[in-house]
């Protein structure tokens, strides 16, 4: 599914943030990514759906080679990959139904597929009675299964989380796991980059932990590995 | 149905799709779309102004060019055949659209009609001189033409109201210089305001952009809201500017001959002046709203 080689990320003020990153990750797989603030895990995440270009080196998801792939190709990758985010990410003056249809709009879908398939995801993320809300009207934890929603719709072969149990309480947390082992279940490969000692000790997984800009283990059913 | 009909069937929910989403939005955004229409309704009314005095302007010198013409005096003592040698010769001038003959009998006669009676009594004196009244095909070489005529024989005076003609000339050079220069700053001006004032808008909704790029919309799924939107806020812009146009036209054409009653200024007539340029306010308008619109999504595409 993801096959780097050798990537290498230089922004443009000078700051290397990736030095020589090796990976590859197998269709299907449920790989954590740990680190420290600023260890390089955004840059891994931004490079796979290419919202940043690597200065070097060789990127492969799916069937796009990212270092050469052509600038129109890229909303193709997009509708691939699913990604979730820390705060979210709705848009908070379209309704919860809007947010998940908004999605599927931008892939040109028939109207009756968008709304069988709305509210599909609505119902597997639990939120088929919210659907008419608006994500103020939501708590934390419901918002954040909108966005799983959200990500899911468009049946995506990788979906990347980047902290999405960041700004949960504990239980909320447990909730968003389940969905997302769930889902995973079902053939999705899914990347979670984290902080939570908690939530990667207790359902194992292969852990990939980042530092300075490298690798610097990459263990199967592993430790959260740092003291928190 | 074909595969092209399926595909045009796509197209066509997707066009509706952008139509709608671009109303939708300038709905959401109600006090930007209310802003912006009334930067583009106040520009546009200054630019309709402006086209209408300038055009009437243009006209009226175009007018006044037309009228133009060189009056060839011949000398009292040329015979009849180099008078006639002599229409031959400014008829092969370069530039020359027509030489005319008119004798002396006819010029007095002429003289008679506007001046009055009073010169009757030179019938049997006549003191003028046959004349060839000739005329360039571009008023503005007159000049020069004026100039080579003089030289000719049996010319005794060349006359063409040598310091009005240089003066008019002048006049409607720099009148249609500076109004077409005001005219560009003004839609300019126009355009920057508008962009601006979009601008603000898409800034609040930077965050929709970066989602739906992220979800996989290409640039173009992106734009074309903003471009109806754009499309909109410059045809609802152009709508009191041309209410305004053709009624303040109208006023003026009405009022104008009870004022102008000797004179001989006219305006454009009513119809298809107003009408044409009412099409192009709405285009200038629909133009300057795309424009802006369109500008000021580009910054934020770039994800």
């Amino acid at each position: 599914m993801i096959e780097m080689k050798d990537v290498k990320k230089t922004y443009p003020n000078g700051v290397s943030a990736l030095n020589g990153v090796d990976i590859s990750i197998d269709a299907g797989e449920f790989v954590y990514l740990v680190g420290q603030s600023g260890a390089g895990k955004s840059t891994f995440i931004k490079l796979i759906f290419r919202e940043e270009i690597a200065s070097s080196g060789s990127i492969k998801v799916d069937n796009f080679d990212l270092l050469k792939m052509k600038w129109k190709e890229v909303p193709l990758l997009r509708r691939d990959i699913g990604v979730v985010y820390q705060d979210f990410k709705l848009l908070p003056k379209m309704t919860v139904y809007e947010n998940v249809a908004f999605a599927l709009e931008v892939v040109e879908e028939t109207p009756r597929n968008i709304r069988k398939r709305v509210m599909e995801v609505l119902d597997q993320v639990g939120l088929k009675n919210k659907a008419r809300f608006i994500p103020d009207e939501l708590s934390g934890g419901e918002q954040q299964r909108v966005s799983i929603a959200r990500a899911i719709a468009n049946y995506p072969k990788l979906l990347i989380a980047d902290e999405p149990t960041g700004n949960l309480d504990p239980d909320t947390s447990w909730e968003i796991m389940k969905l997302l082992e769930e889902i995973n279940a079902a053939g999705t490969t899914i990347i979670m980059a984290t902080h939570s000692k908690e939530i990667v000790n207790t359902i194992k997984r292969r852990v990939i932990a980042i530092e300075g800009g490298l690798i610097v283990r990459d263990q199967h059913r592993g430790d959260y590995g740092y003291e928190t | 149905m074909t595969n092209i009909e399926v595909i045009m069937a796509m197209k066509l929910r997707t066009v509706k799709r952008h139509f709608r989403e671009g109303l939708k939005n300038s709905w959401r955004n109600s006090w930007m779309t209310i802003a912006s229409v009334g930067a583009v309704t106040t520009t546009l009314i200054l630019v309709a102004t402006f086209l209408a005095l300038m055009m009437n302007l243009n006209h009226v010198a175009s007018n006044l060019e037309e009228d133009v013409e060189v009056k060839v005096l011949v000398d009292l003592t040329a015979t009849e055949e180099e008078t006639i040698e002599l229409g031959e010769n400014l008829a092969e001038i370069d530039n020359v659209e027509s030489v005319v003959f008119s004798s002396r009998d006819e010029e007095l006669q002429a003289l008679v009609s506007s001046m009055g009676d009073i010169w009757g009594a030179y019938e049997d004196d006549n003191p003028l001189n046959d004349a060839f009244i000739v005329r360039a095909t571009d008023p503005h070489d007159t000049i020069e033409i004026a100039e080579e005529i003089a030289d000719f024989n049996q010319v005794e005076r060349v006359n063409y109201g040598q310091d009005v003609v240089q003066n008019l000339f002048r006049f409607n050079q720099y009148a249609r210089n500076i109004g077409l220069v005001l005219i560009l700053a003004l839609v300019f001006t126009a355009i920057f305001l508008i962009s601006n004032t979009i601008k603000i808008t898409i800034m609040a909704r930077r965050k929709e952009i970066e989602i739906m790029k992220l979800v996989g919309a290409t640039n173009w799924f992106i734009r074309w809201p903003f471009f109806v939107e754009g499309l909109l806020l410059g045809v609802l812009g152009s709508i009191l500017p041309i209410a305004l146009l053709i009624s303040g036209y109208y006023f003026l054409d009405q009022n104008i001959e009870s004022v102008n009653q000797f004179s001989f200024i006219e305006i454009l007539p009513f119809n298809p002046f107003v009408w044409q340029l009412s099409f192009l306010v709405l285009a200038i308008g629909a133009c300057i709203g795309v424009w802006g619109s369109v500008m000021s999504v580009r910054k934020f595409l770039k994800v």
